[in-house]
């Protein structure tokens, strides 16, 4: 298991959180909440070894060309592909904005 | 209707995760999360130990209404560790449930649903998980003196282990036909019995024995559901609506050792046998 911290520059925090997905096997739980402005922070602890460079390319590619909102982001991931981790960050960002 | 239609108009519960469940179960707009996971009472033995926690320890307590009546549904997440209790996931459910009794002291009739999809004890956690399972026990006890403690094993986990005997102790059980209920786990009688005697991996043969059709048929659960979200909220209201029963089903432990004793040991157990052993005599 490792525990990975990543930063990103950011705009405004947005007003929601959010918590989508499992603690379980193939998935991962994110937890969405409002950051400090400026700042996206993410924590990530996964149960896969050596990962790092992964989830840094994956979080480059997402933010790319855009400045995502000042979030606080948590993860507890248990073996998701990138693509499931993807759809999960998508699935809460658009929760976020819901009241 | 064409089955297609039918499958796409049928809302599952078991595909349902446990907070999902909690929701699907209460009234509209009262659902109100107790240690919600932002709070992040998480257990500080996993970690240490390698494994990923997660931020509600895979237990959901909620508090709200089910037709208009207040109750408290503890809700095990399957999918997380199999559903396996530890030390914070074992004092959530366990302080809910003495909180309700609390309730019912002080006045306020609370009413417990206890959603259940987990293989006991987590091993990570070893005794403290057996404590808190030990505190759930007696605090069944207490708060079904009250109001009734309904059990819903919907699937696909199923309930064993301490948390099978506090399945037992529920003033009603519910149950569909992808549950299964039992002490042991299939793997663990197989390790100690010998693959002769119990197969785990023998779907069918498990499931004819400690699945929920054949724990209906046994008697060793009240209700027999579907797998539909509004199917299992009418009967969980129906139970709750119930009252407390006349007699709980632990209270009759010397019928079933009777019925038990009756039992041939030297022939492999049928589902049949079984079924016929615990109905007793019928007129």
């Amino acid at each position: 298991m490792e525990t990975l911290s990543f930063e990103f520059p950011a705009g405004q925090p947005p007003r929601g959180r959010a918590l989508v997905g499992c603690v379980g096997s193939g998935d991962l739980e994110v937890l969405i909440e409002p950051g400090l402005a400026g700042k996206l922070t993410i924590q990530v602890q996964t149960s896969v070894n050596g990962s790092e460079q992964r989830w840094q390319h994956l979080f480059a590619r997402m933010f790319d060309g855009q400045t995502p909102p000042a979030m606080s982001i948590d993860i507890h991931d248990f073996g998701a592909t990138p693509g499931v981790v993807r759809l999960r960050l998508e699935q809460g960002f658009e929760e976020i904005g819901h009241d | 209707m064409t089955d297609s239609a039918a499958l796409l108009n049928k809302h599952s519960f078991v595909e349902l995760g446990a907070r999902q469940r909690a929701k699907a179960l209460l009234d509209a707009g009262t659902f109100r999360e107790l240690l919600d996971p932002f709070q992040r009472i998480m257990s500080p033995w996993l970690l240490r130990q390698g494994v990923v926690p997660q931020s509600d320890d895979g237990v959901v307590i909620a508090k709200g209404n089910l037709d208009g009546l207040p109750v408290v549904i503890a809700a095990i997440e399957g999918a997380f560790q199999g559903g396996s209790l530890g030390e914070v996931g074992g004092a959530k459910i366990a302080g809910a449930l003495e909180l309700a009794a609390e309730d019912n002291r002080k006045g306020i009739p609370t009413r417990a649903v206890l959603l259940l999809e987990t293989g006991g004890v987590r091993l990570q956690e070893a005794n403290l998980g057996l404590a808190a399972i030990a505190e759930i026990h007696s605090a069944i006890v207490d708060l079904r003196q009250y109001q009734p403690v309904v059990g819903v094993v919907a699937g696909s986990v199923g309930c064993f282990g301490g948390m099978s005997i506090a399945a037992g102790l529920c003033s009603y059980l519910l149950v569909t036909q992808e549950a299964r209920l039992g002490l042991n786990g299939p793997q663990v009688i197989e390790q100690e019995a010998g693959l002769d005697e119990y197969d785990s991996r023998d779907r069918p043969f498990i499931w004819s024995l400690t699945g929920g059709e054949q724990r209906f048929a046994t008697g060793l659960v009240d209700r027999y559901a579907a797998d539909d979200v509004t199917q299992i909220r009418q009967q969980v209201s129906q139970l709750l609506h119930l009252g407390v029963p006349e007699q709980h089903r632990s209270g009759q432990a010397e019928l079933f050792l009777q019925r038990l004793a009756r039992l041939d040991t030297d022939v492999q157990i049928e589902p049949a046998t079984v079924r016929q052993l615990y109905q007793g005599e019928r007129s």
